[in-house]
């Protein structure tokens, strides 16, 4: 039992120990500040939905020995027009989320296929490759959210070429996830707020995850973690280095893809352009933070890091915003947090020397 | 007084590793112009001692060492490999320490460039000079004349002849004002034969210039042509020190290997019966780089333990990584009068034949991956057991692994918390017990071993080497065991083959005479029989 | 008969050599030639005047070229391409800003720009060169996730320290609320044009006196070297020298003698020095004992370290080396502009240098300063030429702004991408031989 207990501790490194410790003083704050607590828990779990696939999608990648996946923009372009080609189709409730699905995600595999090839050319340099080829993904489709044909006047601009920056889905698909199912604790109007939990969001997360778990246990899955833990060890057992790879880099394009409709239904509209730049470290800084490293990822810090990393945000916001005036204080602790925890994962591989 | 005719001397070195000692009492003297061979087998001793001459840090990291050094007939103390290039001692390393994209000089004044000062320098320090390429080019062509290279000292290393490479690494030793003692450290490894030739000519020269040498090497006809005096070690151990021209490569040999046998308990096969081949291999070639193999011929034959033997380099490792596809290989493997494919672990393993790796914690296992996991899972990989089928999709099952993995723990004793324990925190014994563990859940009718005893301590060593024999006697299986230690070998192999070069030396019983093997490690086997031929 | 049949022979030889080397040349800069073409292109479309682009051009050269300057030293070093010069520019902007406070302005605004951020980028340079010696092996995505990380830092000091903790008085400055910098803050009391503005000549008249300095540079070379044999290599460099040169002052002289628009552009001397002394800076350090440390590390670090060499101080220097040299750079880009984005102006800076030095034909072990202007030149004509080019094609001018993000992003992930394969290919190769 006391050697359990210590293992949990040296699981919960500093900075993690360091998130929680940070986490627990802002909500304890947020209390005495006289802040709706439960509204904040509230948002945490409709956070922990939306943004909990894009950080799962990091697991298949990391485990299949790819590493951070900071190329997961390619995958959040296919699930964007997955959503895009919903609204063109004129569909609209949970048929609609289920079409953007239906066209994301065969599109993801097709670009993942594409994404693991390159990577399995760059082993070694992954990281920085898929850095770069994300950010060109996202500016390529720039130009393509101006050329491509959609014509459905909810997404066009009025006057000029191209698709709006930012598309509502009222109508369409907008929270088909967080409003199944859900349910409400507590009185709204009170000074802690009410607790509603997103009943359908939280099951198509937990969905995922069971999945993904199924798929850790399968024969494929057990090849794919195997070429990650030690690509000579699999290749003398007989396993196909570059499949598992490829195996783990479609996945992660996949689940990126689901991601962001996820993310997108919850969130109430569509961003296009430059949004999906930086989403890949958010993810990659969730995961971090939930204890995985460069080469060990699993389910739980996924749910831990995405629970703990976007906790945080939603609760320092308010926070932030009544104890100092001025400045956009959340949005910066974000930069910090997320690239500090990216920079200390770096710098804990090793190559000291 | 009469010490300073010597330029070396070490006095009782020992040295030991936690409680483990690996030099005893080593006594070693060198003169002026006098080249001092180094003799041993791999871990003899001789890098070790090298080590504590060169103060590196994994001596002084583990507590030092008993003894004296001295230089000169001086009492010095060496900290760090810098202070011994300052004192004068200097080293030709077996691999080479040179810049591919730098020309010739720049290799040979590495770190000890000639620099003249500008008006920057006399501002911001010596740092800032620029290079006097002039002078360091003048330098190095003396050098390179000393050895009689007419290489341009301005051509860049990259691309010019192994051999070469070599001479540049000696040109940048012999450069430094104050050399006074030069170590080569297995320099004709890699070198043609007339390249090390070349070599040994520039080594008299070196000499000629009254620099001492110490000339470490296992090739004894080499030697016996350059080498003033002989050291041998063994196992930690000066065994003889003779001056060359009152020994031989056959004295040296025995020396070199000699040492009793322990036997482990086995009844003897029986010689008479007729034993089917179950796998050949014709002009096996492999590339694996540093165990290269070059054309190998070898039947093994059903229910043998066939162990290969032979020093670091020569091309051992590289025969059953060979086999089983891991690295480039060419040629024919025969398994079972059937063909196999060549270059694929995959086609190995699927007919039956397991693989443990030398290199255990690199290649064998997974190390933050449970016990169970690691002993099942290339057997889900071929065999496709221990998983359930779904139609659609599979799940690993559970129940039948723990039950082989409790099953496999108990017969190989292996000592664990439980079967989900995590590989790392193992100790070395039982982690090739994991390995063996791992190869025969694939039930194979060959299993090839590599280094099955290396770093792991005495009492592990014994009960896998226990576990082999009692595999081979009771299933049948055929082993073939690859390892550098030759007692181990001849403590419960049937055959043994001596590879040198990358080919086979020759073949002897376990119980054949020192002599024998202590020449065909060397690789002076053939020479010495072909000449016997010749004369008789 | 027999003898004119060697002879074919041997031409065919000659003619296969040729082609192979022509080949290898095509394959080595495929990507300058590609970019070479597309700027050519995408100027046609445009519809620029030659004279526009030229000044244009020539505005962002002495802009932009000393930040690019700035990569070279990491990448000799081995530590690939330094996204973390942001910190430089940063250092670079905090002392531009603090001058700007003190409202001093011109060249001693200037000066005391450059000698208030080399304490900073020393400090930001030390901290960068520790972080990247703990991600060896890694440290281009470690430099670009710390450039991330300082920009946070930067913005927690500038929008929510400065005024609040840290108190400041300055109502041109600071927000309204009196706490954080404005987005934009205007040079024109401080630092605007401080180096720019000192000495400008036109472009027929700078050109003439760039011929004839190469020409007096040849000469002295060769006039230093006359006991030595000179390499053939160098002598026809020096002749190709000579020669472009020679062209170059010949249209000068025939320009000024038309009412050309070429006449109205201005060149800014004093900078286009400042750069050139980079530039001769850059190439006297890799002379020195320092220099070749520099290169041995960059080469084989376990060889240095093995000779003796401080592999991680070295490194550690040649971060300290680029950071300031960025920190400067920066100081040139602000005087030019004439006024400072504050929270934007260095968020770029990497991406941009690193997109032209690879468009150069760098990689991300090899860099000359050569590739860094030519680099330059490439990638900022992309920059004049594409929005109008794009819409002038497609009837969008968005269009060629996003395309020219495209070519920053995509060059940097092609670059890397073959970089990276062909050490794999390369490692490949070596395990069979």
């Amino acid at each position: 039992m006391i050697t359990r207990i210590k293992d949990l501790f040296t699981d919960f490194d500093l900075p993690r120990l360091l998130i929680v410790a940070f986490l627990s003083t802002l909500l304890v704050l947020a209390f005495f500040l006289g802040l709706p607590v439960l509204g904040l828990l509230t948002d945490m779990l409709n956070r922990l939905g939306m943004f909990g696939v894009l950080v799962l999608a990091m697991v298949p990648a990391i485990v299949a020995g790819v590493g951070l996946n900071f190329g997961l923009p390619l995958g959040i372009l296919c699930g964007l027009i997955g959503g895009l080609v919903s609204i063109e189709l004129d569909l609209s409730g949970g048929w609609a989320f289920a079409a953007a699905i239906a066209v994301a995600v065969p599109l993801a595999t097709l670009v993942g296929l594409g994404y693991g090839w390159l990577l399995n050319r760059v082993k070694g340099s992954e990281m920085m490759v898929a850095t770069y080829v994300g950010f060109a993904g996202v500016s390529l489709m720039c130009i393509g959210w101006i050329m491509l044909p959609f014509r459905s006047l909810e997404m066009v601009w009025p006057i000029g070429k191209g698709l709006r920056v930012t598309i509502a889905l009222s109508g369409r698909y907008e929270r088909v996830l967080n409003d199944f199912w859900d349910f409400t604790i507590g009185d709204p109007g009170s000074s802690t707020g009410a607790l509603t939990i997103p009943t359908g969001l939280l099951l198509f997360f937990g969905a995922m995850c069971l999945l993904m778990w199924l798929f850790l246990r399968s024969r494929m899955g057990i090849q794919m973690k195997t070429v990650g833990d030690n690509p000579k060890f699999a290749v003398t057992s007989g396993m196909n280095v570059n499949r598992g790879r490829m195996i783990g880099t479609i996945l992660s394009t996949v689940l990126a893809a689901v991601g962001i409709l996820a993310f997108n239904q919850g969130f109430g509209f569509i961003q296009l352009y430059t949004a999906p730049m930086f989403m890949g470290f958010t993810a990659v800084a969730a995961i971090l933070i939930g204890g995985a490293t460069v080469k060990k990822a699993s389910i739980s810090n996924a749910i831990i890091g995405t629970f703990l990393f976007q906790g945080l945000l939603v609760v320092s916001l308010p926070v932030a915003n009544q104890i100092m005036q001025g400045g956009n204080l959340a949005e910066i602790s974000r930069i910090i947090i997320s690239n500090g925890i990216i920079l200390y994962a770096l710098s804990q591989v090793g190559g000291g020397e | 007084m009469e010490n300073l005719e010597y330029v070396l001397q070490m006095k009782n070195i020992s040295k030991d590793y936690y409680g483990n000692c690996v030099l005893k009492d080593i006594n070693l003297s060198v003169k002026a112009g006098e080249i001092h061979a180094i003799l041993g087998e791999n871990g003899a001793g001789k890098s070790t001692l090298m080590n504590i001459l060169f103060g590196m840090t994994v001596i002084h990291s583990t507590g030092g060492f008993d003894g004296e050094i001295m230089l000169e007939g001086k009492n010095i103390n060496i900290k760090s490999p810098q202070e011994a290039l300052e004192l004068g001692i200097g080293m030709v390393h077996q691999e080479f320490m040179l810049i591919p994209g730098y020309s010739v000089t720049e290799n040979v004044k590495l770190n000890r460039e000639i620099t003249k000062r500008n008006f920057v320098s006399r501002i911001f320090g010596e740092k800032l000079e620029t290079l006097d390429l002039k002078e360091m080019a003048k330098d190095t062509r003396k050098a390179l004349d000393t050895l009689d290279m007419d290489i341009d000292e301005w051509t860049r290393v990259e691309g010019i002849p192994v051999g070469y490479m070599q001479f540049i690494e000696i040109a940048r030793e012999i450069d430094k004002k104050n050399i006074k003692l030069l170590v080569f450290d297995e320099p004709t490894a890699v070198l043609t034969e007339s390249e090390a030739a070349n070599l040994l000519t520039a080594m008299q020269k070196i000499k000629e210039s009254g620099i001492a040498i110490l000339f470490i090497t296992h090739r004894l006809d080499e030697v016996m042509e350059v080498a003033d005096n002989i050291t041998m070690l063994r196992d930690g151990e000066l065994v003889a020190q003779k001056k060359s021209d009152e020994t031989n490569v056959i004295e040296l040999a025995e020396l070199m290997v000699g040492r009793k046998v322990e036997k482990i308990v086995r009844e003897k096969r029986d010689e008479k019966a007729n034993r089917k081949t179950i796998l050949e291999v014709k002009d096996l070639r492999v590339m694996m780089s540093g165990e290269e193999v070059k054309g190998i011929d070898l039947k093994i034959e059903e229910g043998e333990i066939l162990g290969i033997g032979g020093l670091a380099g020569q091309g051992k490792i590289g025969i059953a990584n060979g086999i089983m596809g891991i690295y480039p290989v060419s040629g024919d493997i025969i398994l079972k009068g059937e063909k196999l494919k060549l270059n694929s672990p995959k086609d190995s393993l699927e007919r039956k034949i397991a693989f443990v790796s030398e290199d255990r914690r690199g290649v064998g296992l997974l190390l933050d991956t449970s016990i169970e996991i690691n002993i099942v899972v290339t057997a889900m990989q071929i065999k496709k057991t221990f998983i359930r089928n779904f139609v659609l999709f599979t799940q690993i099952n559970q129940k039948r692994i723990k039950e082989h993995t409790l099953k496999m723990i108990k017969m190989l004793d292996i000592r664990c918390r439980n079967e989900k324990q995590l590989i790392k925190k193992l100790s070395g014994g039982n982690q090739q017990k994991i390995c063996i563990a791992r190869a025969l859940t694939l039930a194979p009718d060959v299993l090839l071993v590599s280094e099955p005893t290396r770093g792991i301590d005495v009492g592990a060593k014994k009960i896998v080497l226990e576990t082999l024999v009692r595999l081979n006697r009771d299933l049948g299986m055929t082993i073939v065991m690859t390892s550098s230690e030759l007692a181990e070998l001849r403590s419960v192999c049937d055959r043994i083959v001596i590879i040198s070069g990358g080919k086979i030396e020759g073949e002897l019983k376990p119980d054949s005479n020192d002599t024998d093997f202590g020449l065909m490690m060397a690789g002076e086997y053939k020479k010495i029989h072909s000449r016997g031929d010749e004369q008789s | 008969m027999q003898n004119q049949k060697n002879d074919k022979k041997e031409l065919d030889i000659d003619l296969l050599e040729i082609s192979e080397v022509v080949k290898k040349f095509l394959v080595a800069n495929m990507v300058t030639m590609v970019f070479a073409i597309l700027g050519i292109v995408g100027f046609m479309f445009s519809g620029l005047s030659l004279p526009f682009f030229v000044s244009e051009l020539l505005i962002r050269m002495t802009r932009n070229s000393f930040l690019v300057l700035a990569l070279i030293i990491p990448v000799l070093a081995g530590m690939g391409l330094n996204f973390a010069i942001v910190l430089g520019a940063m250092a670079g902007q905090v002392a531009v800003i603090a001058v700007t406070h003190w409202e001093i302005p011109g060249v001693w605004g200037l000066l005391l720009c450059m000698a208030l951020s080399v304490p900073l980028a020393l400090v930001f340079g030390y901290l960068t060169g520790k972080l990247l010696n703990k991600t060896k092996g890694k440290e281009m995505i470690a430099s670009l996730i710390l450039a991330f990380f300082a920009n946070g830092i930067y913005q927690l000091f500038f929008l929510v320290l400065l005024g609040g903790v840290i108190p400041m008085q300055n109502e041109v400055m600071i927000l309204s609320g009196g706490v954080g910098l404005r987005v934009s803050i205007n040079l024109a009391t401080s630092i605007k044009d401080a180096a720019d503005h000192i000495w400008r000549l036109s472009l027929p008249w700078s050109a003439l006196s760039f011929s004839a300095l190469t020409v007096m540079y040849v000469g002295i070379r060769r006039y230093l070297n006359r006991a030595k044999k000179m390499e053939e290599r160098t002598i026809r460099k020096h002749l190709v020298y000579v020669a472009l040169v020679s062209i170059l002052a010949l249209w000068s002289l025939y320009i000024m003698n038309t009412d050309s628009m070429f006449n109205n552009i201005r060149i800014p001397i004093v900078t286009v020095i400042a750069i050139i002394v980079v530039c001769i800076f850059t190439t006297f350090i890799l002379k020195t004992k320092l220099g070749q440390d520099l290169k041995t590390v960059g080469q084989d670090r376990h060889i240095a370290t093995a000779s003796g060499i401080d592999a991680n101080r070295i490194r550690i220097i040649a971060i300290i080396i680029s950071t300031i040299l960025a920190a400067w750079g920066q100081i040139f880009f602000l005087q030019k502009m004439g006024i400072l984005l504050t929270y934007g102006a260095h968020a770029q800076v990497g991406l941009f240098a690193v997109a032209a030095l690879l468009i150069g034909g760098a990689s991300v072990s090899k860099a000359t300063i050569g590739q860094a202007i030519l680099g330059v030149v490439l990638f900022h004509t992309i920059f004049i030429v594409s929005p109008l080019a794009g819409k002038n094609i497609f009837g969008d001018a968005q269009l060629g702004e996003f395309f020219r993000a495209f070519v920053a992003y995509g060059v940097v992930g092609l670059s890397l991408a073959m970089h990276a394969w062909g050490k794999q290919i390369q490692a490949g190769n070596s395990l069979k031989s």
